[in-house]
């Protein structure tokens, strides 16, 4: 049944939103340290006076934020409050609540890993595909393969640095920071501020694509391989179809189902990678915020990205999930 | 080999000369044909290399900040440079390769040995262990680990050490290598040989050491080195992000630091591209390895790529 396996997949989805919360609400209690405290004493060290009543400003703001009550109580509060998204208000920005700090940030992140991702993953499996088609020319496949092995092991932020150094410092065909020209209020009925805002992104997003690309490309190589010698290529070749038709239709289609699934499970990983590069390149998403919390301590802040961030994640591999019958109609999900 | 020994039974000395020479001839012939391995071991090898040499030769303790210096471009008294905290960075990476590998090692240990053991009880006991096992893992690899492993480690509030880096790292590393070493014993579990061994009354315990491990070993060698490698991944991450042992020279600590003090911006070139080449030379080398066992496992890979 659908219903089964969708409801299924639903309650995992619950279940892994849930633990994280969890994980988010419980070891930071575990290691028994106090977040407003250290915050104060780090504040008035920096200061540079003596606090004299920081036992008394501790208590008071444990208050405010509800941390004097009983855990389990804390807890259903916790709960009920991140269920609506309110991950409270920021200790570095204080006025402002990290939903907004999020909100402001999530576009930026979602532009640069949506649109890499989909050129690396186009591009790296048409390339992966080549790679392994026998009518290739060899050159092609030598001058190929190695700077793809090369690249692929070289994490997106370190291939960041050195891209930036190459193309922004050295040549400086290429701004260095940030997602626009500092000083340009944003604006986006103004054509030259999205002309900005695209070149701003080449080198971030050519850093993940790079890197990406190796990946996707050597996977689909060891898939189309495999396939390529199925019985259903070779008869298809034996009844003389033209040698694209067997490329894109035959093979590529069904050498490309695995990587839609690889594609699932490490969206996690080329997150995470991708958080990374927005730090080398001063980029405003949700990376470049989490970078910036955890110098200034903001723990509300860093647990607010982590959990919205695992949901955001965890959202995306389930609607991969429940299209993946679309491309492939051999799985129903009828038993399992 | 002592000369009596060879005096009393010199025939018996040649034949296991000959022996050895054939097996070493055709592991020869198996590593010629094993290119990855070759590859992997080569990079790894390498690295070693420079790090005991390094040890031997080179003055390592110039990786303390301060103690050149500041932001000399590589000349012959610095090969390598110095960075504008003082360090020298030939003395670094001879001092932070063998760190980060340490992390990566005890991590990728833990959580291999760890997924093991689960993946062995988990297929030998079945029922309702198996699933509980399985659900958590489940849960587990749809979590990104690398966000966890950030709660974690701002969780703990003291500057952390190299071992609890590892450790930390260890707490999530099991996730994975659990997942595929149970889906590899549950295809051996129904192989002929084990369903012989069961029905001549082997114990479990027997079928799982003398039966299942032997045949697992080189699975679970590409496993462990998959696990160093992710391991590796997730600590230069973390220290990236600040989030390492401060004090210590290890590669992703140095570029905490090039981000930090904005290496770029100054054009140090030699101050990240030495621990850039380090960490494509660790990955590569892991890889090869890693791909290299797996084909010795899998012996049907040969013929596919």
């Amino acid at each position: 049944m659908r219903l089964d396996y969708l409801a299924k997949r639903l309650l995992l989805f619950l279940i892994v939103v849930w633990v994280s919360a969890t994980i988010n609400f419980v070891l930071p209690r575990l290691s028994g340290g106090n977040a407003i405290r250290d915050t104060l004493i780090r504040q008035a060290a920096s200061g540079g006076y003596v606090q004299s009543n920081i036992d008394q400003m501790v208590a008071e703001y444990d208050k405010d934020f509800g941390l004097d009550k009983p855990l389990l109580q804390q807890y259903a509060i916790y709960l009920w409050n991140i269920s609506h998204l309110d991950f409270g208000f920021s200790m570095a920005s204080y006025p402002m609540r990290v939903s907004t700090l999020m909100a402001g940030a999530l576009p930026w992140t979602l532009a640069l890993l949506g649109m890499s991702t989909a050129i690396a993953f186009t591009l790296g499996n048409f390339l992966g595909a080549l790679l392994a088609w026998p009518k290739t020319p060899r050159l092609l496949v030598n001058v190929l393969l190695p700077p793809f092995l090369t690249l692929s092991a070289v994490p997106y932020y370190m291939l960041g640095l050195v891209l930036l150094w190459l193309l922004a410092f050295q040549t400086r065909w290429f701004p260095i920071f940030g997602a626009y020209t500092p000083g340009t209020i944003p604006d986006w009925s103004d054509f030259e501020f999205w002309k900005d805002v695209a070149w701003h992104m080449v080198l971030p997003s050519l850093s993940i694509v790079l890197s990406a690309l190796g990946f996707w490309a050597l996977g689909m190589r060891a898939m189309m391989v495999t396939v390529q010698s199925d019985d259903f290529v070779q008869f298809a070749e034996a009844k003389g179809l033209k040698s694209r038709t067997l490329f894109v239709r035959y093979a590529g289609r069904n050498a490309l189902l695995p990587q839609v699934t690889a594609l699932g499970l490490t969206i996690g990983y080329i997150l995470s990678g991708a958080l990374l590069v927005e730090i080398v390149f001063s980029y405003p998403g949700i990376g470049g915020v989490l970078y910036h919390s955890i110098r200034s301590y903001d723990y509300f802040a860093i647990q607010g990205i982590i959990f919205g961030v695992i949901v955001s994640i965890t959202l995306a591999t389930l609607v991969l999930d429940l299209i993946y019958p679309k491309i492939d109609p051999r799985i129903t999900y009828s038993k399992s | 080999m002592t000369i009596a020994v060879g005096q009393a039974a010199p025939t018996v000395e040649v034949r296991a000369e000959h022996h050895r020479q054939d097996q070493a001839r055709s592991g020869l012939r198996y590593l010629a044909r094993n290119r990855q391995l070759v590859m992997g071991l080569c990079l790894l090898g390498l690295l070693a290399l420079f790090v005991i040499l390094g040890h031997i030769f080179y003055d390592v303790s110039k990786y303390k900040p301060l103690s050149v210096p500041a932001g000399r471009a590589p000349a012959a008294a610095f090969p390598l440079g110095t960075d504008s905290q003082g360090r020298d960075l030939l003395a670094v990476m001879i001092a932070g390769t063998p760190l980060t590998l340490e992390m990566g090692l005890m991590a990728g240990l833990l959580g291999t040995a760890f997924g093991t053991i689960l993946a062995f009880s988990g297929a030998y006991y079945g029922g309702w262990v198996d699933a509980t096992i399985r659900g958590v893992v489940d849960v587990g690899l749809t979590i990104p680990t690398f966000l966890v492993l950030i709660i974690v480690a701002i969780s703990i509030h003291s500057a952390m050490t190299i071992e609890q880096m590892a450790l930390v790292i260890a707490a999530l590393a099991w996730l994975w290598p659990t997942r595929t070493i149970r889906a590899q014993v549950l295809t051996m579990r129904e192989r002929g040989y084990v369903h012989v061994a069961r029905m001549s009354g082997s114990s479990g315990l027997k079928i799982i050491f003398r039966e299942l491990m032997p045949n697992l070993l080189p699975y679970l060698g590409a496993s462990l080195v998959a696990s160093v490698a992710a391991a590796v991944l997730a600590s230069l991450g973390l220290e990236a992000l600040g989030l390492g042992a401060v004090d210590a020279p290890t590669i992703g600590m140095t570029i905490y630091w090039v981000i930090f003090y904005g290496a770029l911006l100054q054009g140090m070139w030699w101050w990240f591209l030495p621990p850039i080449v380090v960490v494509v030379m660790l990955f590569m080398g892991l890889f090869g390895l890693s791909a290299g066992l797996d084909e010795l496992a899998n012996p049907r890979l040969r013929k596919e790529v």
